[in-house]
This record gives structure tokens, sequence and C-alpha cells, in this order.
């Protein structure tokens, strides 16, 4: 594996090929955890061990796994990976671990990591796989960061608690927006990274699946 | 060994040897974990009962220093719920009521036409916590649960000394659908707890979570709580559990000593 391709594998998912923007997976956990800087970090953190090291070890064994189980191998691997994370989290962030609640157990649902089991890990090296996994869950991270970033500076005027901008109720000047403490707020922020990232990259724009059918005057009745 | 590596990997020899070896690999992986961490694990949950005591107690502020503000302010007790009285020959420190529930010998079933609260079994015993100011009893706080939609809510009702009155509630271990029934950890939901009063004169439960807002000109107001949106359910188990853990079942018996004998400066 060359450096290009280290590269590639690497930084692809970021941007031209992020799991959240463009394939649109792994949404519901990134509307839940994003109301502020810690959890979202907790969990793109959490995220990236998983999606990795799940990655290198269906890669490892990708050579034994029988078709007929695959997805089950594939899942009891990330399982494991997702109750060792979740245990780590209550042994030393237990008051973080408390607020992601479900979403850290959740994780084995998440599409990004079975998605890239199965599209890369089963196919590939236990390294680039490892490099793979890491790229994507930086990606989901990046998108995850990003969100938390908006909503926790102007739902609650802090960042990673810490207040940035003065609060009306404690004698400042900003009045903290509500809504972006609430997750549909979530919805219209990647709305909106997808909308730029799009507009600067055209070539992510997908084709339209319908044309709308223009009627004719005639074809009235 | 290196045959059955060596075979097709659909064959059903290789299939069933496959499974079994990556379920014990995981298995030792997640036992690892579970059992390297177990410690500090449970030394977080204890510090979390302490923290979420003091919050339901209303003597929390942020960066305090909750393990000696505990020490200070927090007296544990046990309780025998039958008859009320204080237990003295079981430490409160080590005693552990979840344990108690499912023994035995410790606990009682709850007869099905009693137990509004859903938990089955009751420990005989209970821990209370007494917050003392100076020689004057300040709070009594009581550990609750019950089931709520998806899962047990456990978490501490803090009294006035006149055993009617809510000083505060706190839940600190619950698995509830976040933003729905997760909304019971809501601190402005549960602030509306405050002042709230679950005895009506004759000594009878009767607190209750209403849908909707709660009219301030009704003369109940003030054994009503406004239901959350969304989560019925738990709401309803919120009020089930509330009025279990007050009636004859739970700390009824002990909170009529405390306010008959008055007793409440013995420590």
């Amino acid at each position: 594996m060359d450096k290009l391709e280290t590269r590639r594998v690497l930084m692809e998912p970021l941007v031209d090929n992020n799991p959240i923007t463009l394939q649109i997976l792994g949404i519901c956990s990134a509307l839940a955890v994003t109301t502020n800087m810690a959890t979202s970090l907790t969990m793109s953190l959490a995220v990236v061990a998983v999606t990795a090291c799940s990655s290198a070890a269906i890669a490892a064994i990708r050579h034994h796994i029988p078709s007929s189980i695959r997805i089950i191998v594939q899942m009891t691997i990330i399982a494991s990976l997702v109750i060792v994370v979740d245990q780590i989290l209550r042994a030393f962030a237990f008051e973080i671990s408390k607020q992601l609640s479900v979403f850290v157990g959740l994780i084995i649902t998440n599409c990004i990591v079975l998605g890239r089991a199965e599209a890369y890990a089963m196919k590939a090296a236990p390294w680039p796989s490892f490099l793979d996994g890491l790229g994507n869950g930086l990606g989901y991270g990046l998108i995850l960061m990003s969100v938390g970033f908006v909503r926790e500076l102007f739902g609650s005027g802090s960042l990673f608690g810490i207040q940035i901008l003065p609060l009306l109720s404690e004698g400042g000047w900003y009045y903290p927006n509500g809504l972006l403490l609430l997750p549909p707020s979530a919805f219209f922020l990647i709305g909106l990274i997808i909308w730029a990232i799009r507009t600067w990259k055209p070539r992510q724009v997908e084709k339209p699946e319908y044309q709308i059918h223009a009627v004719h005057r005639t074809e009235v009745t | 060994m290196v045959g059955i590596m060596g075979m097709a990997n659909d064959s059903t020899k290789k299939t069933l040897f496959v499974a079994l070896a990556l379920c014990l690999a995981c298995s030792v992986v997640v036992a690892t974990a579970a059992v390297v961490l177990k410690p500090l694990q449970i030394s977080n949950q204890a510090y979390d009962r302490k923290l979420n005591i003091l919050r339901a107690a209303n003597l929390y502020q942020p960066d305090m220093d909750v393990e000696a503000v505990y020490a200070e302010r927090v007296e544990a007790r046990i309780v025998d719920l039958n008859t009320g009285e204080y237990v003295e020959d079981i430490d409160p420190a080590t005693f552990d009521p979840r344990e108690a529930e499912r023994n035995p010998e410790l606990s009682e079933r709850v007869p099905p036409k009693m137990d509004i609260a859903n938990i089955k079994s009751r420990a005989i015993y209970s821990p209370v916590f007494l917050i003392q100011d100076g020689e004057a009893l300040e709070t009594i706080v009581l550990p609750v649960h019950g089931y709520g939609l998806w899962s047990t809510l456990y978490g501490f009702l803090a009294l006035e000394p006149d055993t009617r009155t809510v000083a505060g509630l706190k839940f600190y271990e619950h698995a509830e659908t976040p933003g729905l029934g997760g909304e019971i950890d809501n601190a402005e939901w549960l602030e509306q707890w405050r002042g709230k009063v679950i005895y009506d004169d004759e000594w009878e439960p009767n607190i209750r979570v209403i849908k909707g807002t709660v009219n301030p000109d009704n003369p109940d107001a003030v054994y009503q709580v406004d239901g959350l949106a969304g989560a019925t359910l738990t709401s309803r188990g919120v009020m089930y559990l509330m009025q279990y853990w007050v009636s004859e079942e739970g700390f009824g018996p002990y909170l009529a000593r405390l306010r008959n004998q008055g007793d409440t400066t013995s420590g």
C-alpha cells in the first residue's frame, strides 16, 4: 500500500465520500448526541474506535468467513467491540456515558460500521481496512463535531461547557436559541452542510430519480 | 486445526468451527473488559448515587466536593419497611438494596393488587438518607423505583420534615427513550415537583401526574404535576412509583412513625 493510497483511503471519507453527507448514513445518532461538544467528541471517538478495529478484525479473518454466516460474523465482532467501548466509557467517563445513554450501544446498528465491513474489509488486508475504518469514523466525527459546535455555541453559548457567549439570563447579552438544543435543529444543520458541500463539489449532486412530467395544455381534459 | 482452516469455507464443519471460535474469542474479550473495569464502574456508580442524593435534597452546587459534603451532611440508616423502625444491625454502607430485592430471605412478594409500581418483589429493608441541619431534620431522602415504559426507573425522592411536601426528585438510572420518556431527567420538569404534596388530609397517597398542564387555580393543584408530552406511560410510571413508595407498602409506616414521634433528631 503506497503513500498515495493510504492518503486516499484516509482522506476521502472526510469530504469527498463522507458517510453522513454523501451516503446519508448514521443520521439518527448524529441528531441525538450533538447537543454539545463533549458528547459529540466522545461519540466520534467511540465510532472511530469501533469502525477501525472492527474493519481490521474482519479483514484479518476474511478468508475464513463462511459466506452463509458472513453478516452474523461481522455483527458479532462489531457488537463485542461496542460493548468493550461502552464498558470503557462507563469506567472512565461515567457522566458522558450517561448522557450518551443508548446511543453508544446503538453504534452496533450504525450503518457506517457494517457498511465499511461489507464494502471494504471483506476484500482488503487488515492495515488498509483499519485506515478505511479510521477515515470513515473521522468523516462521521467531523460532521458530528461541526453540528455539535453550532448547536452548543448558539444553543447554550458555550463550547465544551466553557461559556463563550455570556447568556442574558446570567447578566450577559446573548439570548440562546432553544431550537438548537432540540434534535430537529441537527436535521437543518446537516441539510445545510450537505448543501454547502454539494455546491463546493457539484460532482456529489445526485441525478434526480424522476423527471417531473411537464403537463402540456392539450393533455388536460 | 490446520485441517479445518484449510477446508472449504462453506462446508458445514468449517461454518460451525468458525462460529464457535468467534463466539469464544468475542466472549473472552467482552468478559475481560467487563471484569477488569468493574471496580472502576462500581465506584463511579457509588459516587453518582451520592451526587444524586445531594441533588434530590437541593444541596448540590457545581464544583462542590461531593464526597466531603455527603460525609458531612448525609446520614444513611436502614429502615424495616414493614414496621417503619430503624434497624441497627445492618450496615448502610455495605447494604445493597437491589441484591436484597432478589434475595428471597430479604424480600417479599408484592401482592399483585398493590403492585402499582410493577416491581414484583420488594426488599424488607431499605436505606433512608437523613439530612440534618444542626439538631433538626432538614430533609428525608428516600430511594424509590418502579417500572416506566421500557425500564425500571431508579431515583431519589426528598421530602420535607412534615413528610408530605416534596423537597426534590431526581432519577439516576433508567433506559427510557431519549427526548420522550428520557425527559424525566429534565431539570425543569423535576423542578415542578418541589412543593407538591404527596398525601391528602387523610394521609392517603394522592399525588397525580396529569395529562397536559396543571391549572394553578385548581384547589387540587398541589397534588398534581404536568405529564411529559409524548411520554404518557413513563409519566404514569413515575406517578405510580411515587404513590407506591409513600403508601403502606412502601415508606408509609416509616413516615408515619417519623411524624408521630416527632423523633427527628435521634441520630
